[in-house]
């Protein structure tokens, strides 16, 4: 029993992450209609974003943890914003095939260049916030994981908030339901287009302070996996919902993580694309899309 | 108010629109009338600026918005309410408002506006709650017209008011637009199949055929041409 729940935790932790960037993807597709392949090494940028401003900060403190955590989402935003106004907004009107290319060469570049400026090999990512164990009877929790998820449930929150609350969010909503009837009521569709990337970007960012600091090992290809994870989770929960690619990311992390605990431990990346699979075959829509049919 | 000189717009190699011209003046009812593909829809989405004619030029309060941007041309207040209604099937009759005053700062007149907008269709006060997307057909138009009247405009487009409409409702709709046009001064250009009621409500009309002006004039007139009556009036 107490294992099971100590697995729980450990696979929610890493299901927030995956969470968190499952909802770039799913928000830039919502708006856009097509997977932003870039989005996992904007997640990797993040994660070095935190390695070069934590050395500015004290280690172990909370308000140094903060301010990394803070200029990664900044720098992140900016990232995206950037990526979305040079590489995919003179593609607009486009066929959607030729901005998933060019989504694949941006996310080489990045990986590339990565390579070029930081260095192929990995770097220990210091630890910026206190660290700590918690002993509750047979179970272990470390303040990293605590931080990962109060973080992660935070940013949930303040992003459900402005989607459902804030007329920018509204507007995003609309200009994803019908973007030419956003037009029409005097929405600007590029201001709300590049708000999704600064906003899905800052979400990547902060995953990748909150995964390096629990796989405190970074290199500029760090972002392949857990962003292919969470564009399984995105589908999972059903692309373009936002709730979808939350719940996607928590059950995928669970699962993935009860998997590596057990006897078919090397299956657990293998499990991930089990269940692509599996969902696009049975319920291609997702846990919590609407099937649609595509209309002209 | 509104003058459309010699439009020419096409899908491709398709020619939609082959050198329209007409003119609207302030606090008129126009309508424009015709068949299937004859360039109706083609016509509002020129003028709104969703989009760009090949050449010809649009001049909307004296100045020419043939390149200006949809959104800004909903900012001059020139509103489309599109055919099929458009609403934001996801969001509900209340954000579906609010969206329509996006560009509109002065919250004092958007209270006002909504309050307009409920006294001509009460039903949207009741539905307020309810998702865009569940709503009839009916109640999904008088959205569309309550949305795009939140953009507090001078003129109004709207596309094929009746289309898709139970029967009974069709004739409420169309007397609020003749009400929104006399008790608001908004001027409205009205696309419609049905050339029978837009004919009756409007003062003049423009009958289109394959992209082309065929037969303009009083509305009263155009009705008992026999010609008209025969292409749009069923005989």
């Amino acid at each position: 029993m107490s294992e099971f729940l100590q697995q729980l935790l450990n696979g929610l932790s890493l299901g927030a992450i995956y969470a968190l960037i499952a909802l770039g993807y799913t928000m830039v597709y919502g708006v856009l209609r097509f997977i932003n392949f870039a989005h996992a090494d904007v997640f990797m940028v993040g994660s070095f974003i935190g390695y070069y401003a934590g050395k500015l900060v004290p280690e172990g403190t909370l308000w140094g943890g903060f301010s990394v955590l803070l200029a990664a989402m900044l720098g992140c935003a900016l990232l995206g914003m950037s990526i979305e106004r040079l590489a995919y907004r003179p593609l607009r009107g486009s066929p959607t095939l030729n901005v998933l290319i060019t989504a694949i060469g941006v996310s080489l570049l990045l990986e590339y260049s990565g390579q070029v400026f930081f260095g192929a090999a990995p770097r220990t990512f210091p630890p910026i916030f206190p660290s700590q164990n918690f002993q509750f009877g047979s179970l272990t929790l470390s303040s990293n994981q605590i931080a990962v998820i109060v973080v992660a449930a935070l940013l949930m929150l303040a992003l459900q908030f402005i989607v459902h609350r804030t007329k920018i969010g509204t507007a995003m909503r609309a200009v994803s339901l019908n973007p030419r009837a956003a037009q029409l009521v005097g929405i600007n569709n590029d201001v709300v287009i590049s708000f999704t990337f600064g906003l899905g970007s800052a979400l990547a960012g902060a995953g990748g302070i909150l995964y390096a600091m629990n796989y405190p090992s970074i290199d500029p290809l760090m972002g392949v996996m857990p962003g292919l994870k969470a564009f399984v989770a995105a589908i999972l929960g059903g692309i373009g919902n936002i709730r979808g690619a939350a719940l996607g990311g928590l059950l995928l992390g669970t699962v993935e993580t009860f998997v590596s605990g057990s006897q078919w431990s090397t299956y657990k990346d293998a499990i991930a694309f089990g269940i692509l699979i599996i969902i696009l075959l049975f319920r291609p829509a997702g846990l919590l899309g609407k099937f649609t049919v595509e209309k002209v | 108010m509104l003058s459309v000189t010699d439009l020419h717009v096409s899908y491709g190699a398709i020619n939609a629109l082959s050198g329209i011209s007409f003119t609207i003046e302030q606090g008129a009812i126009v309508t424009l009338i015709g068949g299937n593909g004859a360039g109706k829809t083609t016509t509002l989405r020129t003028i709104s600026g969703l989009l760009r004619a090949k050449t010809g030029t649009v001049t909307f309060l004296g100045e020419d918005i043939s390149a200006t941007a949809a959104h800004q041309i909903v900012a001059r207040g020139l509103c489309h309410v599109p055919e099929g209604r458009m609403v934001f099937s996801n969001l509900s009759v209340d954000e579906n408002l609010a969206m329509g005053a996006y560009l509109q700062t002065d919250a004092a007149r958007n209270a006002r506006n909504r309050d307009y907008v409920f006294t001509i269709f009460p039903r949207l006060k009741e539905r307020l709650r309810q998702t865009a997307g569940t709503l009839s057909g009916g109640v999904q138009q008088m959205l569309a017209i309550g949305r795009a009247l939140m953009g507090n405009p001078k003129f109004l487009m709207l596309d094929e008011p009746s289309l898709g409409i139970a029967p009974r409702l069709i004739s409420t709709i169309f007397e609020k637009i003749v009400e929104i046009n006399r008790e608001r001064g908004i001027t409205i250009l009205l696309v419609e199949q049905n050339a029978n009621l837009a004919l009756e409500v409007s003062s003049y009309a423009f009958a289109l055929e394959t992209g082309r002006i065929v037969m303009h004039g009083d509305s009263k007139k155009l009705r008992a041409d026999p010609q008209l009556k025969a292409a749009y009036l069923g005989g």
